[in-house]
């Protein structure tokens, strides 16, 4: 009874070996309730393949149509777009956060070229940037980029004022406050907020190869959809989680590596 | 031999008809009005009031942190631009980097230009490892030099915030409310530890509290203020030893004072204290009953 009830206590704490394993039986419980549905005979294959039609095919692609490339090719690209938001939008975030004016001028434009969506510009980066690389970097970025800036301007302006104000009373220049003091003090927030936009640079990555690509992930998706291969399209989608997945852990080491004073108790 | 009668007289902050305005029109709000107020080198000068009586916005303005619509500050005689390592400051609470160590915290200065540059020979980088060493000592957290901020309890935290505005010798120590989210009992340590403190630091602090036994007991004098506009209602002389122990507290003239100090801030905070709420409240109660 009593073990049950910190089991189950509210905002309760749970050991890393037990949450390993309810995470590894919520997988598993995906893979059954896929396996018994494919399984039953409600779905045509064509709809709904089980999961050894599925790992047959990865097997397929993986040996006869260069899925080692389709990952690289497409993990570059989502890199790059998200690289490519990361230099611009690290200063312009701690300019927006730190200085008013600077927040007056950027924050309406960018609040107002979020809600463009990234979609729509498919055609008009086409247009100016053609149908290279770069098309599908730029709309990873357009994808990413917006949001990023203001969550990071965000970031930044929750650094407590008495920090700052503690480094002006001894001695600190602008340059030290911003460097030694806020950038230091938002870091950990920061690298949450990379964690979770490159996320989306992932989502973008789909629409991104629909930008007359020849190569990856998202790109061989389109097509299975185009010959009916439903067996790929799982693939597809299963391996875009699972690399969101190993890089969203990958983040979490990076954070637990970083900054150990979060995590020393 | 004799220096001159300027120097003798001159006190190390002056506070010369000091005013300070938020806002205009209608929304016009006079926080500080003529403060004029002397502290002498080495004295320990404590401000109380009621909340609104701009006893933290003084203590700001004298930082720098903060600027003034009227007056002037004179540290040595010199009018203060912004905010300088020569007045230390130490707040209520977060302002300890949780990213740095201990040791590290406290010899944060050390690592700014302006520190770096004026104090960079062998000898006196070894020197500052051997006051960031001695102020630790000093506040008992020698054995937890290596530990994080968030390690720490809050007393422990509110004494590396100590050492830390201590550590590039400042000539004023200013302090806001600095044991005020600290429990009781840690607070007496905080007392007597702070008092030692200024004994073998020989700093010139000014301390800004709410809680007027914690004047009276730390300070040479209690600087009592008023709100509305805030103002610097009286100035008591503590009528103790400098050297103070906990049993002074018993003492009647500690007890005196603190009454007269109470009552002064209560009759000048205008508006009803909890003090006054309460009596009608238990009023009304009987009414009902």
């Amino acid at each position: 009874m009593k073990t049950r009830t910190a089991f189950w206590a509210i905002r309760g704490e749970l050991a890393r070996r037990h949450y390993l394993l309810i995470g590894l039986i919520g997988f598993a419980c995906l893979l059954l309730i896929w396996s018994g549905l494919a399984a039953s005979g409600w779905f045509e294959k064509i709809f709904l393949p089980g999961p050894l039609e599925v790992s047959q095919r990865f097997v397929i692609w993986f040996t006869e149509d260069n899925l080692l490339g389709d990952i690289r090719i497409s993990i570059y690209r989502v890199t790059a777009g998200f690289l490519f938001s990361l230099v611009l939008a690290l200063p312009l975030g701690l300019l927006i956060g730190t200085f008013k004016p600077a927040q007056a001028f950027f924050e309406p434009l960018i609040e107002f070229a979020r809600y463009l969506p990234a979609v729509a510009f498919v055609p008009l980066v086409m247009l100016w940037v053609g149908i290279a690389e770069g098309a599908k970097i730029t709309i990873i970025w357009i994808g990413t980029f917006f949001q990023m800036v203001l969550m990071i301007s965000e970031d930044v302006r929750r650094v407590p004022m008495t920090q700052i104000e503690a480094a002006q009373t001894m001695g600190a220049s602008r340059g030290e406050i911003l460097t030694r003091v806020v950038l230091k003090s938002a870091m950990p927030n920061i690298v949450d907020t990379l964690r979770v936009t490159m996320g989306w640079a992932w989502t973008y990555l789909v629409v991104a190869e629909l930008v007359a690509a020849n190569s990856g992930l998202g790109y061989a998706i389109l097509k299975a959809q185009r010959f009916l291969q439903t067996d790929k399209i799982f693939v597809g989608i299963l391996l875009i989680g699972l690399i969101g997945f190993i890089m969203d852990q990958l983040f979490r080491l990076l954070h637990r590596r970083s900054f150990p004073w979060l995590h020393h108790r | 031999m004799a220096a001159s009668p300027v120097t003798l007289l001159r006190p190390k902050i002056n506070l010369q008809r000091l005013s300070k305005v938020f806002g205009a029109g209608e929304k016009r709000t006079t926080v500080l009005e003529d403060v004029s107020l002397e502290v002498a080198e080495n004295e320990f000068v404590t401000v109380v009031g009621a909340s609104g009586c701009g006893k933290s916005t003084l203590l700001r303005i004298i930082a720098g942190l903060e600027t003034m619509t009227g007056g002037a500050v004179l540290l040595n005689g010199h009018p203060i631009s912004g905010p300088g390592p020569e007045r230390g400051m130490v707040f209520q609470d977060y302002s300890l980097y949780p990213w740095l160590s201990v040791m590290e915290n406290v010899r944060f200065c050390r690592q700014l230009r302006a520190h770096r540059e004026r104090c960079n020979s062998p000898k006196e980088v070894h020197a500052a490892i051997g006051r960031s060493y001695a102020l630790l000592e000093l506040m008992g957290l020698l054995e937890r030099k290596d530990a994080y901020p968030n390690q720490l309890s809050g007393g422990m935290r509110q004494r590396v915030a100590i050492a830390r505005a201590l550590m590039p010798k400042p000539q004023v120590l200013l302090m806001d409310e600095p044991f005020g989210a600290l429990d009781a009992q840690t607070r007496e340590v905080m007392h007597d530890l702070i008092l030692h403190l200024f004994n073998k630091e020989r700093s010139t602090i000014l301390f800004v509290t709410h809680d007027v036994e914690e004047a009276i007991y730390l300070g040479h004098r209690v600087v009592v203020m008023a709100p509305h506009p805030g103002r610097i209602d009286s100035i008591h002389t503590v009528p103790l030893p400098a050297a103070r122990h906990a049993d002074m507290k018993l003492a009647p003239e500690f007890i005196a004072l603190k009454k007269t100090i109470l009552q002064r801030i209560r009759t000048t905070s205008g508006v009803y204290t909890d003090q006054d709420v309460l009596q009608r409240l238990t009023e009304t109660e009987s009414f009902t009953h």
